[in-house]
């Protein structure tokens, strides 16, 4: 246990630092392009306006996509990013790596690698003591219409679509548990707004999924074995060009006999320096998950552009 | 593999949907909605705004900087570097003085008139916010007094971006 504790104070750290320099870095590199005399053919969307990157890799909040392309690339240009997440449990941890490419602001490609180590629980299970988890997410989305900073002067707000095909590597023990399979699909529409008056960013995602805890439990299982509808909701509020606070839920199935699934919730502050890094810390409740409650902790997670 | 197929159909129903939206973005606007941008509408609830932004004298020191900012960045000068800089400042001031609703006359020309022909696209549009952000900053002005005035400019995008 005590082992586990220090592994994650140091993987903190350790985050905590790349962030910090990889922010530096980013800064004298924004310096350099600043004081560059050729016209810049990346990077000309509005700070903080691409979103973090949410739990499966895609451009959003941290537990919810939003309707935004990742990367900050305007209609000419590509835009890309990688993020490195933690989440740490009271129970089990979660490390992520992941990157997003966004195609003129209208397509984005992501790719999220998901490792969930179940600690003492996979021990208690019969797994194995660290036993984890690995899922591999494979996301596409598409913007429909609307620009969420650009049109103040109406209602409509920016809306995509979306899919994240996922698949877990433990088909054995999913079986095991209850879950129908070892892979699924989401898929999504979502729409975000930004009443910048207000300085006030709201979204709202529904998801039809089967995902059992996001997957990392499988898809499917033995209580429920169909596509449910999902809501999913953020709202943040812009302190400055570089800081933001905001608020998530998540609203989850329920398809395993097993165990009792609950809801999501986080807030969280998110930190952007510049375009080419952002830090997002958030406390995270994620309730039940198999035989632990109150699973509450804090969600690390560091994005870096290009 | 129907499941593969019916992964098929949604992305290649997604990318369709794309395509309309997108033809929808790059049909020409029309006549009125393109004036309406281009007005610059007088809010009575932005009168406190236009305090905070220091009256009419902070909207001239303010413009001052904009203009500096605009020179200095390489995605925004080659659209100022050639023109009358000082009578743009001027009609800035009275324009955003105007939507602030401050004691002013904007008698300027049409944002559209102004802005055709000059290749605006959205990175260029956006580098002006940004460099009109960096100025407000520097003259300390509240960042939600800041989103404020940007949330009645931004709908200008339509006037302004023609590429």
């Amino acid at each position: 246990m005590g082992m586990y504790r220090k592994n994650r104070a140091t993987w903190l750290i350790g985050l905590a630092l790349s962030g910090c320099v990889i922010s530096s870095v980013a800064a004298a590199a924004g310096v350099e392009s600043a004081s560059d005399s050729s016209t810049p053919t990346v990077s000309n969307k509005l700070l903080l306006t691409g979103g973090v990157t949410q739990v499966e890799g895609s451009a959003g909040g941290g537990l919810t996509p939003w309707a935004v392309i990742g990367g900050y690339g305007t209609s000419d240009e590509i835009g890309a990013n990688a993020f490195l997440t933690h989440v740490n449990l009271p129970d089990y941890h979660l490390d992520e790596v992941g990157a997003m490419v966004g195609l003129y602001d209208r397509v984005e490609v992501s790719f999220a690698q998901q490792r969930f180590n179940t600690e003492q629980v996979g021990a208690a299970l019969g797994l194995g003591r660290g036993f984890t988890f690995q899922q591999n997410i494979i996301g596409v989305k598409v913007r429909l219409f609307g620009d969420v900073v650009l049109d103040q002067d109406s209602w409509l707000p920016q809306v995509s679509v979306g899919v994240q095909h996922k698949k877990n590597d433990q088909a054995g023990v999913l079986q095991f548990i209850g879950a129908k399979s070892d892979e699924g699909n989401d898929y999504y529409v979502n729409a975000t707004k930004l009443f910048l008056g207000q300085s006030l960013l709201v979204n709202a995602t529904l998801r039809f999924t089967k995902a059992n805890q996001i997957g990392i439990l499988g898809f499917g299982g033995d209580r429920n074995n169909s596509y449910k509808p999902e809501f999913e909701g953020s709202v943040a509020y812009l302190l400055s060009r570089n800081w933001a606070i905001g608020a998530e839920y998540r609203q989850k199935p329920n398809n395993l006999g097993i165990a009792k699934e609950d809801d999501w919730y986080d807030a969280f502050v998110a930190w952007a320096p510049n375009k080419h890094v952002s830090l997002t810390l958030a406390y995270a409740d994620l309730g039940n998950i198999v035989i632990k409650d109150r699973q509450r902790g804090l969600y690390a997670s560091v994005q870096v552009g290009f | 593999m129907f499941k593969y197929s019916l992964h098929a159909t949604v992305i290649a129903t997604a990318m369709l949907f794309a395509q309309a939206a997108m033809a929808q973005d790059t049909a020409p606007m029309p006549e009125q909605s393109a004036a309406m941008a281009a007005s610059a509408p007088r809010d009575p609830s932005l009168k406190p705004v236009f305090d905070e932004f220091g009256g009419r004298p902070g909207l001239v020191a303010l413009m001052n900087d904009f203009m500096d900012n605009l020179m200095a960045d390489t995605r925004t000068r080659p659209y100022f570097v050639d023109a009358d800089r000082e009578h743009i400042k001027v009609e800035l001031v009275d324009q955003f003085c105007v939507i602030l609703d401050g004691p002013c006359t904007y008698s300027g020309k049409d944002m559209e008139k102004v802005h055709r022909g000059l290749g605006i696209n959205r990175a260029a549009f956006n580098a002006l916010v940004e460099d009109l952000q960096t100025a407000m900053n520097k003259h300390d002005i509240p960042f939600r007094a800041q989103n404020k005035l940007l949330a009645k400019l931004a709908p200008m995008h339509k006037a302004v971006i023609t590429k």
